[in-house]
């Protein structure tokens, strides 16, 4: 089956990245597709290169460009959201691509199912 | 097989507070360049969304209510709010600055399940 | 049709919304909604109401890092992530009620 999945909320600040990151996982290990992850809202922030975590903690903007570099996952980053939250190309993470609102829709169109994580 | 499916956008939080009724609004709008077949709910605190007289000079943000009059250009018509949401709030009708069809909440249960995709923000 | 729910029935209507529009289905628990399933809490009573009409599940790691594995009420069926994506892949919809 094919998954879009929408994240709104940003890192750290709220569960919703780390329960959609471990959705997509489980997904994965399924045998399922995970197409696309769309980030809107606070969600952009997922996008930032400039994070840096203690290092005893998750790297969860890494995490999503490990899971575009090895399972093929299209991160997009709405575009109108980003700038309006200071995500642009040269501080954009590896793997990630900013783009329209339109490719959430058509993940909606797409994909077999859309699932949102948020607050 | 048709590409269209019908998208439902559930607005459930209150304007101002949080960005989210903006950007959903935003979403909103493009879908309708894909040839959807939209509907946008209303419920809970995404009742407020509608209300009529929205003034924003005085917190210095950008009155959006008036975009959910221009929905209809966008061939977008099918607006509901859930009747227990609308009452709770002291709200009928009247005090919406668009038409929509009020509905209760079991009926709003049965078209959420009829849709494809549900979107929430 | 599956519902996801995110936060506290203490601290937000989400899952009293869900409870009152949604007429069947699966309810899925995640992050601070887990504390819904949890003995002697006062929302305990309309979970266990509303198990005649849904089945109720609940995402056992969130349950678990909040200290809770050992009080979940019964009549809860606990998944993981796997779960979690089964329940999406079996019903026809989901919806996050954020």
């Amino acid at each position: 089956m094919k998954f879009g999945i929408v994240v709104n909320e940003g890192p750290y600040q709220h569960q919703s990245s780390d329960t959609a990151y471990l959705f997509c996982k489980a997904a994965i290990e399924k045998g399922h597709e995970v197409w696309r992850v769309f980030f809107y809202h606070d969600g952009v922030n997922n996008a930032s290169k400039l994070t840096e975590p203690p290092q005893d903690d998750r790297h969860i903007v890494n995490r999503w460009s490990k899971l575009n570099e090895e399972h093929g996952v299209d991160l997009v980053v709405c575009v109108a959201a980003a700038l309006r939250r200071g995500i642009k190309e040269e501080n954009l993470a590896q793997g990630f691509r900013i783009s329209g609102l339109g490719q959430l829709v058509e993940a909606g169109v797409k994909c077999d199912r859309l699932v949102t994580f948020g607050d | 097989m048709s590409d269209i499916k019908k998208f439902m956008f559930v607005n459930r939080k209150a304007p101002h507070g949080t960005i989210y009724a903006l950007e959903s609004l935003e979403v909103v709008l493009i879908t309708a360049a894909f040839d959807q077949d939209v509907s946008l709910v209303f419920v809970d605190d995404g009742v407020y969304q509608l209300k009529k007289g929205q003034q924003t000079k005085g917190i210095a943000t950008k009155n959006f209510s008036p975009a959910y009059r221009a929905l209809e250009g966008y061939d977008i018509e099918k607006l509901y709010v859930e009747k227990e949401s609308m009452e709770a709030r002291g709200l009928s009708e009247e005090d919406l600055l668009v038409d929509v069809t009020v509905l209760g909440r079991a009926e709003m249960g049965e078209l959420m399940d009829r849709q494809d995709v549900v979107l929430s923000f | 049709m599956l519902h996801i729910i995110n936060k506290s029935p203490m601290t937000n209507s989400a899952l009293d919304s869900c409870l009152r529009v949604a007429q069947s289905g699966d309810i899925l628990l995640i992050e601070d909604a887990v504390y819904a399933v949890t003995s002697g809490n006062v929302f305990e009573s309309r979970m266990r109401e509303a198990m005649g009409r849904f089945n109720i599940y609940v995402l056992q790691p969130d349950l678990e890092a909040r200290g809770f594995a050992d009080r979940l009420i019964g009549g809860v069926s606990s998944v993981d992530y796997g779960g979690f994506v089964d329940l999406t892949a079996s019903n026809k919809s989901c919806q996050s009620w954020l």
